[in-house]
């Protein structure tokens, strides 16, 4: 976490809304990124909730600090939900498209990101990405309306969206939160699994919760605590793969190195042996010694292995199985937002898939870990 | 018969409920228990007083077959102490509001939080430290954690631990740091304090009581600071706090942790259940984020002059930069802590420097008194604050001699040195008759 | 009295009482203490010492008086009283709330025995033949304890759950070292929903901890602990009933996993209170089991101890118990020190004494067939008000499961109809009288909150409870701002928790809070 700016006055809060987010949930379509789903989803008889979904955050924001100055799009990009909430909304020179896409989205932020203290956005998982391409200098919180919301960015819901923009003007402490999205089309097919595409800054949940048992001393393990034991388990000379994410990232971190959010790295003895390796480079740089493949879990649905870190190839995981082996890293309560269900891999080879089915090491925080069930996803999905 | 203690045993009430949940049967509501587990036989416990008197005739008899420290004159000490309980001490702790109360909530039981907070507050001005932790369970566990905040603060694993300390306490803090604090003992000096330490910069604390076992104040506090300090370690002392109106707190010598025990503080000596601990730290942030234990402060209301309160920094207890050898925290003894509470905001500034005048001067007369009746007082040249202890040819044919006359003499601790303690309770003519008795045992 | 009909009530001189109770909490607006000092004044005498004072050199000498508040007597009782007054115990409030701690009635008359001087000025290092009447309280607590676990010994010296569950640990690390495998079983197993301090007790005892989360129906992962179960298991520490209520039926099972691996198994019985003769730890096989007294068998809570914790073990375990045991000859009772495997001392001396006292009494008061109705009542109790607490709309239990003596809740419903967060609706019922812990560990239940009502609650009692959550759950939904605002009938009004985390302005004392912002 760390401190942005002090505590101002003159506070203001973006607002930008994907109309079309969620709309193709309740028609069944997975998803409502592309026209034709939207089209689709219209003809199906959705109606978009977004609009009403951000409305409800900007009144949740406004009852707790009055008057708040607020940045939009004009019509139902935003103006029209901040005006519903009760809100007289400044609106920038930017016209979207009829109907709105995407690139409206990007090109809104790029608009609003200097101008804005923190930007709320109402939408999904793929508004999300449109909002990492505009490269937001503010930071970001996402009002959940989409199908899909996976992603790190998003508040619980949209009154809470609005209550922390409200708790932000004051604390103004951030955080990185993860961006991940699943390929729609993949999806309808059948084809599950989210991607990771980045992380935005948002306001860091400053969750108290009073109701503190004593005797919980044992905390929920947070993902420093979690980078911290990876590092303390290291041995010397054994070669560590570590997978996308923020967590292995915070891994890099803790060691001092400059490790890659996207990217796959490989370090050992506490240096970078290689950053942003592609399959070829891993395959050589994990050949004859014990390596271990540390990787974080994807998205809500429990991806491992197969989303985001194809490098991680069947090759390659055969002979890191044979040698070190496979460490998930995740908290105990991410690995409870599964709710029983196991954690997936799809390495694209039923063979590879089932040398890593069985329990895998999940490390949860400081000298804590699980044995958490793994599966691969086709058998999953059968 | 309907228990009193069981409401819903009334069997139609019973009935009511078990249809309100549709099981025929309690039975029903047991169905995930497996055969194999099941008692089916009733325990073989005693059979039950189910009337109040019953119950009160039968401990009564069990009472019976104890002797108090009211109905003898006792001289024991050694961790658990008898000084004078007020009566509002015993009035507050008694409040059913208070004493049947869980941990409790900020704003339902807002009164435990103020309560606790004046407590570390009151403490705090006893210690001249600006932070002090709810109460844990005793002296032994606020020095075992002592010397873990040490360690964790300085990333260090082993700690000096003054040799003049109790065999119990050097027990529990054996076992509570034993596995990853590698513990060197301090030796004692001829004066009875602590005797001549070095330390190097592998070392995270130097420990030290005072008055320590025997009843000796450490006097070379302050250098003990600047050994410690000059190495990079702490000074971890634990000192009794009602010596502390009249002894100079650790901090003003340079100590950077402070604990130890409050059972001194109102609470009845209760056969050894009427102990808790204290840990004080100056303000630092690095200090306090190594505080196990919950920290209560003052938070606004809503409401203009209105006192709220909650956890000072949360997040502590899940700090991921140095985790090592965390603690849990759980129930421990807070209703000791308000009663200590009490007890100080009963005393005031000048009742803890008498009580700490008196309990000098009837020491020091009680050494003087045991000397002339013939017992040896090793290194009486020393400050001895409530105990001090007397060598004799043997502690147990003079103990028996002093049983005979009422007396408890004191705790043996070993074939031929006796601990006595002497307090505010001990008047010159209690103190005579030791002495006189002690006379007749030596002669 | 006429009524007439029509109009039941028309000359009633007092109208019936609303469906809910108008409760407001007593709000003194009490100053801190020290506000109310003036200099001179004290509360208590201390004898002159009557003998030659003592001149302290001045390397030990206080230099400058205790900056104590000073109060005449009646000001520091009647500050105290009133604090008391905004306080709830069990004595005034339907105390269902506080899941997994077992809030049950403390009857007073046990409280007379522990302030009998015969107990409140017993020395702990009496001789032996002196203190016979307490050490047979203890001795034979030990006994019933043993018989209610099927444990072979027990130690009383405890201070509290998390103490007791500690001692198991030590004494399983000293087993393990008798054995020569104290390095290498080096892995304590735990479950996700058992009590917190068992990860924390193994941590702070430098175990590696490795926990075992619920499958799909919500019992620990079994196959999990076949591939968790190895030659560096210490041992398996479990609660069951967990805290969600759900007693898990293969826990025989469990046990025969972690001992064929070589480890022990230990057995946190925090959950117990709906178990007692029912079903035994020794049955399942465990090595060791913990009791907390001031849970299952009724001693008070007093705000957050003294506490009292009981360490039940196997005749293999017996020892390594913390010294010193009692002892019984059959004539009299002594204490045992001499016991070269013992762990050593876990607290001062024997144990909490007064706590130790009153769950003798409780347990004499009840016998084996009280102690059955005390189990079964806790468990019909909790399955009647799980089944009104569902009826609430908004309100859910996870897993589909039965229940024993808690149901941990969620919120989750309401929360997302409402964004009204469970912790805000347990604030909003304290403004009648009662109220719930949210219980979020571990974080698997969203929205949570956990009841418990043990056998100390009349149906009426639980019915009211219910109808409080029912209002609140409805307020939230028709006006969630306001639920959110709460509380309005509570000694102080919503509390901004802002400053506690911010370095430069908490304020742990009033020495902190006067240097910082007072000067």
């Amino acid at each position: 976490m760390t401190s942005v700016r002090p505590g101002a006055p003159g506070f203001t809060v973006g607002l930008l809304v994907n109309p079309v987010a969620g709309i193709g949930g309740p028609a069944g379509l997975k998803g409502s990124d592309g026209e034709r789903a939207q089209r689709l989803a219209l003809a199906r008889g959705s109606s978009p909730k977004a609009g009403e979904r951000a409305a409800q955050a900007v009144r949740a924001l406004l009852a707790r600090r009055p008057g708040t100055p607020i940045l939009t799009v004009a019509g139902p990009m935003g103006e029209d939900s901040a005006r519903a909430a009760g809100a007289d909304p400044r609106l920038v020179p930017f016209v979207p498209g009829a109907p709105s896409g995407g690139r409206d989205t990007t090109a809104a932020v790029e608009a609003m990101r200097e101008a804005v203290d923190l930007l709320l956005f109402a939408g999904g998982d793929g508004t999300a990405r449109d909002v990492l391409d505009g490269a937001p200098s503010c930071p970001v919180l996402g009002v959940p309306a989409g199908v899909k919301v996976y992603s790190g960015c998003f508040a619980l819901s949209p009154a809470t969206a609005g209550a922390m923009a409200a708790e932000f003007a004051d604390a103004r402490e951030t955080a990185e939160a993860e961006v991940v999205d699943l390929d729609e089309d993949a999806y309808r097919r059948g084809e599950v699994g989210p991607r990771l595409y980045g992380a935005l800054r948002v306001p860091a949940a400053r969750e108290r919760l009073s109701g503190r048992k004593l005797g919980s001393a044992a905390s929920p393990g947070t993902t420093e605590a979690v980078a911290a034991e990876v590092v303390a388990r290291m041995r010397p000379g054994v070669r560590y793969v570590l997978g996308p994410g923020a967590t292995t990232m915070a891994v890099g971190g803790r060691l001092g190195l400059a490790t890659t959010l996207l990217g796959v790295d490989v370090v050992q003895d506490g240096a970078l042996v290689a950053a942003d390796v592609t399959e070829g480079q891993l395959l050589d740089l994990v050949d004859g010694r014990e390596t271990h493949a540390v990787v974080s879990v994807i998205g809500g649905q429990g991806f491992v292995l197969g989303r985001g870190n194809q490098q991680i190839s069947p090759a390659v995981l055969r002979k890191v199985m044979a040698s070190g082996g496979l460490v998930v890293l995740a908290t105990q309560r991410k690995l409870a937002g599964l709710g029983g269900r196991p954690l997936l891999a799809d390495t694209g080879d039923p063979a590879t898939d089932a040398l890593v089915e069985g329990y895998v090491p999940v490390i949860t925080g400081h000298r804590e870990s699980a044995l958490y069930r793994i599966r691969s996803a086709t058998e999953e999905f059968r | 018969m309907t228990h009193p203690y069981i409401p819903n045993a009334e069997p139609g009430v019973r009935a009511e409920m078990l249809a309100a949940v549709g099981a025929a049967s309690v039975e029903d509501l047991y169905a995930d228990i497996p055969e194999g587990l099941r008692l089916r036989r009733p325990l073989d416990l005693p059979a039950p007083l189910a009337s109040e008197q019953e119950l009160v005739a039968h401990m009564r008899a069990l009472l019976a077959r104890n002797v108090d420290t009211t109905q003898v004159l006792s001289f024991l000490g050694h961790g658990c102490y008898p000084h004078h309980v007020p009566a509002v001490c015993d009035e507050v702790n008694g409040r059913s509001e208070f004493l049947t109360a869980y941990a409790g909530e900020p704003y339902e039981d807002h009164g435990r939080f103020q309560a606790i907070f004046e407590y570390v507050s009151m403490m705090a001005e006893l210690l001249e430290m600006d932070v002090v932790n709810v109460p844990t369970y005793d002296g032994h566990q606020a020095a075992g954690t002592a010397i873990r905040m040490a360690a964790r603060y300085t990333g260090r694993s082993r700690a000096l631990v003054s040799g003049a300390v109790s065999a119990d306490r050097m027990s529990k803090l054996r076992d509570f740091l034993g596995h990853d604090i590698d513990l060197v003992v301090a030796p004692v000096g001829p004066d009875g304090e602590i005797g001549e330490v070095e330390i190097d910069e592998t070392y995270a604390a130097i420990y030290l009581e005072t008055p320590n076992v025997y009843g000796v104040v450490e006097t070379r506090g302050r250098e003990l600071a600047d050994l410690a300090h000059a190495a990079g370690a702490l000074l971890v002392v634990s000192a009794d706090p009602i010596s502390l109106g009249v002894l100079a707190p650790p901090a003003s010598y340079g100590a950077d942790i402070a604990c130890g025990d409050i059972q001194s503080l109102g609470m009845h000596q209760n056969y050894g259940g009427g102990q808790a601990g204290y840990i004080a730290t100056r303000d630092e942030e690095r200090l306090v984020a190594e505080f196990p234990s919950r920290l209560f402060g003052i938070a606004p209301t809503t409401v203009p002059g209105e006192y709220g309160f909650g956890d000072v920094f949360y997040d502590r207890t899940s700090f991921a930069l140095r985790e090592e050898g965390k603690e849990w925290v759980g129930t421990a003894a807070a209703l000791w802590g308000i009663t200590a509470g009490v007890y100080l905001a009963l005393m005031g500034p000048q009742g803890m420097r008498e009580i700490g005048e008196t309990i000098l001067a009837r020491t020091r007369y009680a050494m003087d008194r045991l000397a002339e009746a013939g017992a040896t007082v090793p290194h009486s040249g020393s400050v001895h604050f409530r105990e001090f202890t007397i060598e004799v040819p043997s502690c147990d044919a003079l103990l028996a001699v002093l049983r005979e006359h009422g007396i408890l003499g004191g705790v043996r601790l070993d074939d031929r040195t006796l601990l006595v303690c002497v307090t505010e309770l001990h008047s010159k003519d209690d103190i005579d008759r030791l002495a006189a008795a002690v006379r007749e045992g030596l002669a | 009295m006429s009524g007439h009909a029509g109009e039941p009530f028309a000359e009633l001189p007092v109208a019936p009482k609303p469906p809910l109770r108008r409760f407001h909490q007593a709000r003194w607006d009490e100053p801190i203490i020290f506000e109310q000092s003036r200099p001179g004044r004290r509360g208590v005498a201390v004898p002159a010492a009557g003998v030659p004072a003592v001149e302290l050199p001045a390397s030990v000498r206080r230099a400058e008086p205790p900056r104590l508040p000073e109060m005449s007597q009646l000001h520091v009782l009647r500050h105290y009283v009133r604090l008391s007054q905004e306080n709830l115990g069990v004595d005034q409030a339907i105390a269902v709330g506080q899941g997994t701690c077992t809030m049950k009635y403390s009857p007073k008359v046990n409280d007379r025995f522990v302030n009998d001087p015969r107990i409140a000025e017993l020395h702990p290092l009496q001789p032996e033949d002196t203190v016979q009447g307490v050490l047979e309280i203890y001795w034979r607590l030990e006994r019933m304890l043993a018989e209610i676990s099927g444990m072979h010994r027990v130690s009383l010296q405890p201070a509290s759950g998390s103490a007791a569950i500690y001692a198991n640990v030590a004494m399983i690390r000293a087993y393990h070292a008798s054995r020569g495998e104290a390095e290498q079983r080096d892995q304590v197993i735990t479950t996700m929903f058992s009590h917190p301090s068992n990860a924390a007790c193994a941590k702070a005892a430098g175990y590696e901890v490795i926990t075992l989360l619920p499958d799909e129906n919500g019992y620990p992962d079994i196959e999990a602990l076949r591939a968790a179960a190895g030659p560096r298991t210490a041992a398996l520490l479990i609660t069951n009933p967990e805290d969600t209520g759900i007693f898990n039926p293969r826990i025989e099972e469990f046990v025969r996993i972690v001992h064929e691996a070589g480890g022990l198994a230990c057995y946190d019985q925090a959950n117990a209170n709906g178990l007692l003769g029912v079903t035994r730890a020794a049955d399942a096989g465990f090595d060791l089991c913990h009791f907390n007294l001031h849970k299952t068998f009724s001693t008070p809570h007093a705000c957050g101890g003294p506490a009292a914790g009981a360490s039940c073990v196997s005749e293999a375990l017996a020892p390594f118990l913390p010294s010193p045991t009692v002892e019984f000859d059959g004539e009299g009772y002594r204490l045992d020190d001499d016991r070269p495997l013992s762990v050593g001392k876990m607290r001062p001396f024997l144990g909490v004494t007064p706590n130790v006292v009153r769950a003798y009494a409780w347990i004499m008061a009840l016998g084996a067939d009280g102690l059955r109705e005390v189990a079964e009542t806790a468990v019909l109790n909790n399955n009647y008000l799980m089944r009104k607490v569902l009826d609430i709309p908004g309100a859910g239990a996870h897993w589909d499961r039965n229940r024993l003596e808690q149901v941990r809740y969620s919120w989750q419903g309401l929360f997302e109809e409402t964004g009204v967060h469970s912790e805000e609706i347990g604030v909003r019922a304290a403004d009648f009288g009662v109220h719930y812990w949210t219980s979020h560990h571990p974080f698997l239940v969203p929205e949570p909150f956990t009841l418990e009502p043990t056998e100390s609650y009349s149906k009426e009692d639980l019915d009211e409870y219910a109808a409080i959550l029912a209002h609140v759950a409805d307020e939230a939904r028709r006006d969630p701002e306001f639920v959110k605002g709460a509380p309005y009938n509570q000694t102080i009004h919503k509390i901004d928790p802002a400053s506690l985390d911010d370095p430069k302005q908490w304020s742990p004392t009033w020495r902190a809070y006067t240097r910082k912002h007072l000067t």
